[in-house]
């Protein structure tokens, strides 16, 4: 492929091509994590959870030969997380932040173990749309090469958002998550809404953990996550629990992360490492710009252990 | 479910007893709700009434005796058995969910939701269901934005909508102004009275009895104490059912107020940003003088909480000024103490205690570090602590087990009473208080009023904030009202009138 000159125009086409290639696991971890706290709980875990869906789908594909089936199995994996994580938590006295860490550390260390051997073997990658095709730039080419779970993930924010105001589920899930007392004079039983959320949000970050390996950066390593798990929960709370929120917030997010890769590629050399840091300082500085001392985060689930 | 012709039902109880462990709650009470009527359930806290109406609930499973709906015997085993046979129950505190609009909040209370909800149909419904109703109430809007009075007409109509027409009221008009009470125990009473629903409303409010119940019951330590008709019984009987012969602290007659007395605290252009940031509370102007007692009526949610709290240390104020005589003041521990600044929070054991440390420690708060010169101390003394607060804990019977345990495990009353003893103790300049009485008994309620009283008629200036119209009238000087942050109207006491206080309270002016 020859490559053409842009220039400085390489800059926002690789940001928005990063953005939407390195947005997918925040936008699968995110609004698993939106399920989870809109019922009332915290998983701190799910970076746990998508590093060992990393490894699990990547070892399931290379052993199969189907990017698929590694994807179900890191669904499944994550499934397993996030219901051992709920069931802890229905316990009286325990505490769900404290929970969540320890699982992050199980996950990632689990992860390492079983992944030892996957380190090396080639695993086949999950399908893009090259949605660039019309252009001859091949710059443009990869950045509109989109991958199906992108597009999955954007219309999984869409339904969310609906479910949550239009079908039982949802009112179920958010009533769960403002007021426990409610929901047992309903006849619910929080624990058990709040058990199938977790699972449900573990799920879902363990598909985060398959596009990491399966697709981008699309190899099994022990660094491939980097905390992205840990920022995607800043983030629900920066999308103010909502689905749409969550979305835009991982693009955001995901286009800070491409901000260093893309400025190396058009020859800035210098103290590009700083901006490999822009995703870690943009969530310090939404946090701090989001948070007041005189008031309660507006739209925050009333039985969240860090509200109340 | 709007089309329906609703039909009113009575419910009886046989001989209710309800034991838990060694403790009697509940000794063979039989009380009669006949279909349409409005009773009222007295008596004291801890008198047995919402275990009586656990049992009819469901939520309690009595030692032994019959309830009997319209006559026949029945078996409520659960909350769910007791809502298929149309009793339900709204309680003291608002059981909705805040975030969830009101169209929501009564589309999934009820038994059978479709997995997908279609609005339209839904809205059309509640629509067509809420013009058969007496009580308006905006359905679009999340209830957390709902004031009190229409949060409660709304749990109102989530019973009624989830076609329950046997009521159990439980003090539904606690967090009401005087008028959205009217409003609402008169709407229930005219649908009493048309035949389509039954209540059973417990109450501390004689004069709400009076004025809309046909029978009332009442309990005192777990015994039926007195039953009749409204029409045939004064307050004066009524409150001799609920308390026996136990003596009532009485009020001190009230010290002639001095016009011309000191102006102890002085409040002036004093802005601060409410709970939700969104608005700000605006004193322009307010004096308290020495020897008075100033009320300050309004709406829970008015504003009242955040002007404590900056009074009390507890919010950051963006502009004005506090003043204690002469000082300017800031709620620190060193000017409290130097200006003789007293402060009773409401929700005591809350605002005012550390609910897990000894009621001697918590006694002890304004003079552990102090020694009987007012010097600092540099070694803290157990034993001063004890006998400190033993002294007090005698003076203003306190009821505990002992001085080291929590202060949490102590009733309500008692909590009141270990704070009262440590803010009145010593010399009071000033008093701040907020709704001293709320869920107390009787004779907690009496004594603690009775203190207040006598600590103006010491010559404190008596900064009193409360919800409870009654107690305002009873205990103050002159009364204002807030509104919207701000204090909008005021009056002395002896021109005062419930009327008007309930329209300024709801922003009617």
């Amino acid at each position: 492929m020859e490559t053409t000159d842009i220039g400085l125009w390489g800059v926002p086409l690789a940001m928005l091509g990063g953005a939407i290639r390195v947005s997918t696991p925040f936008i699968f971890v995110s609004l698993g994590e939106a399920i989870t706290e809109r019922s009332g709980r915290i998983n701190l875990g799910l970076e746990g959870t998508l590093v060992f869906g990393a490894m699990s789908a990547y070892a399931v594909a290379v052993m199969t030969g189907s990017p698929w089936l590694g994807l179900l199995a890191a669904a499944l994996a994550g499934l397993c997380f996030g219901l051992f994580h709920g069931w802890i938590c229905k316990f009286p006295k325990v505490n769900d932040i404290a929970i969540g860490i320890a699982l992050m550390l199980f996950g990632t260390g689990l992860a390492f173990f079983f992944g030892k051997p996957f380190i090396q073997p080639s695993a086949p990658d999950l399908p893009a749309i090259p949605f660039g095709a019309w252009s001859d730039i091949p710059q443009v080419q990869a950045a509109l090469n989109v991958n199906v779970l992108f597009l999955i993930g954007a219309a999984l924010a869409v339904f969310l958002w609906w479910a949550f105001r239009n079908t039982r589920v949802g009112l179920i899930v958010r009533v769960v998550g403002d007021s426990a007392d409610a929901a047992r004079a309903m006849g619910l039983n929080p624990n058990t809404v709040r058990l199938l959320a977790t699972g449900v949000g573990g799920a879902l970050a363990g598909i985060g953990g398959a596009y990491l390996s399966l697709y981008y950066p699309g190899s099994w390593t022990e660094r491939i996550s980097s905390g992205q798990g840990l920022m995607a929960v800043a983030l629900v709370i920066f999308a103010r629990w909502n689905p749409l929120g969550c979305f835009a917030a991982a693009l955001l997010f995901g286009g800070a992360g491409a901000l260093g890769p893309a400025l190396q590629s058009v020859g800035v050399t210098q103290g590009y490492y700083l901006f490999y840091a822009a995703p870690y300082i943009l969530t310090l500085i939404i946090m701090i710009a989001t948070s007041s001392p005189s008031r309660t985060l507006a739209g925050a689930p009333g039985e969240l252990s860090i509200t109340k | 479910m709007s089309g329906t012709h609703r039909k009113a039902i009575g419910v009886e109880t046989i001989g209710m007893t309800m034991r838990f462990g060694a403790f009697t709650a509940l000794d063979d009470v039989s009380i009669k709700v006949p279909a349409g009527s409005f009773h009222a359930l007295l008596g004291e806290n801890g008198a047995g009434k919402s275990t009586l109406v656990k049992c009819m609930m469901g939520f309690y499973h009595p030692t032994s005796g019959d309830i009997l709906v319209d006559g026949r015997q029945v078996a409520i085993a659960s909350p769910r058995d007791a809502s298929a046979l149309g009793l339900g129950m709204v309680y003291q505190h608002f059981t909705l969910v805040p975030s969830l609009t009101g169209a929501e909040n009564l589309v999934i209370s009820r038994e059978k939701v479709p997995g997908v909800i279609d609005w339209r149909k839904e809205r059309g419904e509640l629509a067509a269901f809420m013009s058969g109703m007496p009580f308006k109430v905006p359905l679009d809007v999340k209830v957390a934005e709902l004031a009190a009075g229409e949060k409660q007409k709304l749990e109102i109509i989530k019973q009624l909508y989830l076609g329950r027409n046997f009521l159990v009221l439980d003090e539904p008009t606690s967090v009401l102004t005087p008028g959205e009470a009217q409003e609402v125990l008169g709407l229930v009473r005219g649908m009493t009275k048309a035949g389509d629903l039954t209540v059973l409303m417990i109450s501390h409010k004689f004069h709400e009895v009076t004025a809309f119940a046909d029978d009332i019951t009442v309990l005192r330590k777990g015994r039926l104490t007195g039953t009749g008709k409204v029409s045939d019984l004064t307050h004066k009987a009524m409150a001799a059912m609920m308390i026996g012969d136990q003596p009532i602290a009485a009020l001190d007659s009230r010290a002639a107020p001095k016009p011309d007395a000191e102006i102890v605290l002085k409040v002036k252009a004093l802005k601060a940003p409410d709970r939700t940031g969104l608005k700000s509370i605006d004193i322009a102007d307010l004096g308290v003088r020495s020897g008075e007692i100033v009320g300050i009526a309004g709406i829970s949610g008015n504003g009242q909480k955040e002007f404590l709290e900056v009074l009390a240390g507890q919010r950051a104020r963006d502009q004005g000024e506090v003043v204690v005589r002469g000082a300017a003041y800031a709620a620190t521990r060193a000017e409290a103490r130097a200006l003789n600044v007293r402060l009773i929070p409401e929700e005591p054991l809350k605002n005012a205690c550390a609910p897990k440390m000894t009621v001697a420690e918590n006694i002890a708060f304004r003079t552990f570090d102090v020694d009987g010169n007012g010097k600092p101390v540099s070694w803290i003394s157990a034993g001063a602590i004890k006998s400190f607060s033993a002294r007090l804990v005698e003076q203003f019977k306190v009821k505990t087990a002992s001085l080291s345990s929590p202060i949490a495990s102590l009733s309500g009353g008692n909590v009141q009473r270990a704070v009262l003893a440590r803010e009145l103790t010593g010399e009071v300049d000033l008093l701040i208080v907020s709704n001293p009485c709320f869920g107390l008994d009787f004779s907690a309620v009496a004594e603690i009023r009775a203190r207040i009283m006598k600590t103006r008629n010491a010559g404190a200036a008596v900064l009193l904030m409360s919800e409870d119209l009654d107690e305002l009238l009873e205990l103050s000087d002159r009364i204002l009202v807030m509104s919207d942050g701000a204090l909008v109207y005021e009056t002395p006491i002896a021109q005062a009138s419930v009327q008007t206080i309930g329209e300024h309270m709801a922003g009617h002016h």
